[in-house]
């Protein structure tokens, strides 16, 4: 078993990055990633492990060195947070198209304008056609957790995808809590060297990062969104093993008091811990609510949520992000459409709230419960928003 | 290593290698691009002074020299774009319409 | 659970009189979080803080409102930042002065638990310089009493290396020397 040990969470991540042993690091730093970036320096300049750490100038650099160096056959990882993944938002589906296993930590944080340093999930929503593997963690636990699965999954024969874990920025990056810092012979024991499917290499002349014709690019783009979706049932696999060894299990969607309750209330990231605050509380006040939680943002577990939210009147969906002049949070329009045609599906109601740090507390969620059986407009709507 | 086999263009949608990738290497050559060809060089052996500018300056690489020593394009991928012909300083390279 | 706000200046180290104490507690096999408010650091800025400390998982992440325990590192805050907002009623407030309980009191208009201990002094005395996060820890440990003195220790041994020894008198006098206060 590893040993407990409080440590900041961001510092926890590129601790968990080295037990990895990676070959190549390409990061550049912004906040509130940057302890993720200095850290994972310091332990390479330290000789703690056999890497290359790349000083890019900028986030579209670090992106295209991790793209290169994976094409070589190096376990490669980098990190940023708001623009920074903006910056490298024309290189990400090239990554996925060309199947490395690039694993990123993104350290959720608002995106621009204005300017906003604090946390929510509007830097990773513009990315969610890139075709990359997309979860999210909730505590420093599950990002140490989920940083190390992250390789395995990526790199795994049947996957061959980039994965990016979501770690929300500061609520989690800049909070010393405890966890299990995993034994490098264990991690040893769950990820062995990466074994590439393919490698740019002189004994073994071919050619990646390709151009295509009309003709082929419709096939070319079926194949990749199929090997995302066929991801799923090996990120479940991997997962299990994971519970095997460690004792910490970890599935698409995680319910808490989920089972036979009229009201869920679904979250993603950081906000869920809070959020089951909420639920013991309304419980107690004699409400039936329930809380279902997305770990898994792309391929989308539609089947795990379906299980889920079966039998609930109403679903409660909390967007940390919105795409404007449109259906609102990303969420739930993802989720109504995969609804859209179902019978019983329940009523959806969308929040759009905690925006650029704006906290979210416990009495926040129970006053959104409530605002829900108020709300006429189906659509969408900011909480807390102040209007005088 | 994969073993690459040629297989039936266009593919279907199962058949395309993963992330595009070409495992035949150097598979640009089957690419004959002297069909793009709308005029060819000639080159007049007694003016050619074997200097080799017509192969430096050549943006396709096709010019390579003979066993006698003169510089001529392989007319499989010569476009014809006539840089040579520009560039030869003693006026050797001229370029012929390919109709004729 | 208790919940701990601390106030300091930037460069003060608040953050990490809020890492120690979490380090701490996370050794003696407690639940803690430590985190500052987060944003930009500006050197000599009003800056805040934050602990919780339990024995049960702690699975709340939203920001500290209404404190059981509030510690002020610096005393020209008081007065400039409003260091009792949202303390509880039956919560402590512990503050770094020269001045006493009863000018403070005045002050600040506050009638609850008080510690008072002169911070400055003591660290000048032990550490040669007026940094007070390790010394208001030992005031912290008194008033709070859920941690032990020996807890802290090895957080900061691992932080300070050779400084830690100085550390751990400027801790152990202010632990010594703090006092509550007579309620006004």
């Amino acid at each position: 078993m590893g040993k407990r040990v409080g440590m900041e969470v961001a510092i926890a991540a590129a601790e968990a990055v080295a037990l990895c042993n990676i070959d190549v690091a390409a990061v550049y730093p912004i906040t509130p990633q940057s302890h993720m970036a200095e850290h994972l320096a310091d332990i390479v300049h330290d000789g703690r492990i056999d890497a290359e750490f790349i000083t890019v100038e900028s986030e579209h650099s670090s992106i295209s060195a991790c793209a290169g160096a994976s094409a070589a056959g190096a376990r490669v990882y980098t990190a940023t947070s708001s623009q920074g993944l903006m910056l490298m938002h024309e290189i990400l589906p090239i990554v996925s198209a060309m199947r490395l296993p690039v694993v990123m930590g993104n350290a959720n944080r608002a995106i621009s304008g204005p300017l906003n340093i604090w946390n929510d999930h509007t830097d990773i929503m513009p990315q969610r056609d890139s075709g990359w593997i997309c979860m999210f963690s909730e505590n420093g636990q599950e990002v140490v957790d989920m940083s190390i699965q992250s390789f395995k999954i990526a790199e795994h024969p049947d996957v061959m995808l980039p994965v990016v874990l979501n770690i929300d920025g500061f609520q989690l990056t800049h909070m010393i809590e405890p966890l299990e810092m995993p034994s490098q012979k264990e991690v040893n024991r769950f990820l062995p060297p990466r074994k590439p499917f393919a490698a740019l290499h002189p004994d073994n002349p071919l050619s990646m990062g390709c151009f295509n014709m009309p003709d082929i690019f419709t096939e070319t783009m079926k194949a990749k969104d199929t090997a995302l979706w066929n991801s799923k049932s090996t990120i479940i696999k991997i997962w299990d093993e994971w519970g095997k060894q460690f004792g910490r299990y970890y599935k698409p969607v995680e319910t808490y008091k989920a089972d036979g309750a009229e009201t869920l209330i679904l979250t993603m990231g950081s906000m869920g811990e809070t959020a089951s605050i909420a639920v013991d509380e309304l419980r107690k006040a004699g409400a039936s609510v329930g809380l279902v939680k997305l770990r898994l943002w792309r391929p989308f577990p539609v089947e795990e949520l379906r299980a889920a939210t079966a039998g609930a009147k109403t679903l409660i969906v909390m967007d940390r992000a919105i795409s404007f002049g449109g259906a609102g949070g990303p969420v739930a329009t993802e989720i109504k459409s995969f609804f859209f045609h179902d019978r019983g599906r329940p009523r959806i109601v969308n929040f759009i709230m905690g925006l650029g740090g704006r906290d979210v507390a416990v009495d926040d969620f129970m006053a959104m419960v409530e605002r829900a059986d108020k709300i006429k407009d189906e659509t969408y709507e900011f909480y807390g928003v102040r209007e005088s | 290593m994969k073993k690459a086999k040629a297989k039936k263009w266009p593919e279907a949608w199962k058949e395309v290698n993963p992330g595009c990738m070409v495992f035949i290497p150097g598979n640009a050559s089957t690419y004959k691009t002297g069909t793009w060809r709308a005029q060819r060089p000639i080159l007049d052996e007694k003016k050619c002074i074997k200097c080799g500018i017509c192969y430096v300056f050549c943006p396709e690489g096709c010019i390579s020299q003979n066993e006698e020593g003169f510089f001529k394009a392989d007319l499989d991928y010569c476009k014809g774009c006539g840089i040579c012909a520009h560039e030869c300083w003693p006026g050797a390279i001229s370029m012929l319409e390919e109709e004729e | 659970m208790i919940e701990i706000r601390w106030h300091g200046r930037g460069g003060q180290g608040a953050v990490t009189s809020v890492e120690m104490l979490a380090l701490a507690a996370i050794e003696a096999g407690k639940y803690a979080q430590g985190f500052p408010a987060f944003g930009p650091e500006r050197r000599g800025a009003p800056v805040t803080a934050f602990n919780r400390i339990s024995d049960k998982p702690i699975k709340i992440r939203s920001g500290i409102y209404h404190p059981d325990v509030v510690i002020v590192l610096d005393p020209s805050l008081v007065g400039l930042v409003n260091v009792t907002e949202g303390l509880k009623p039956d919560g402590i407030l512990i503050v770094n002065t020269a001045k006493s309980s009863g000018e403070l009191r005045q002050k600040l208009n506050y009638n609850g638990k008080l510690y008072t201990i002169d911070a400055t002094r003591i660290a000048r005395e032990e550490l040669k310089a007026p940094i007070t996060n390790t010394t208001m820890l030992g005031a912290a440990l008194k008033a709070i009493n859920i941690l032990k003195i020996q807890d802290l220790k090895a957080p900061l041994e691992h932080r300070f290396g050779k400084l830690a020894k100085k550390n751990l008198s400027a801790l152990k006098r202010a632990y010594d020397e703090a006092t509550m206060a007579k309620s006004a």
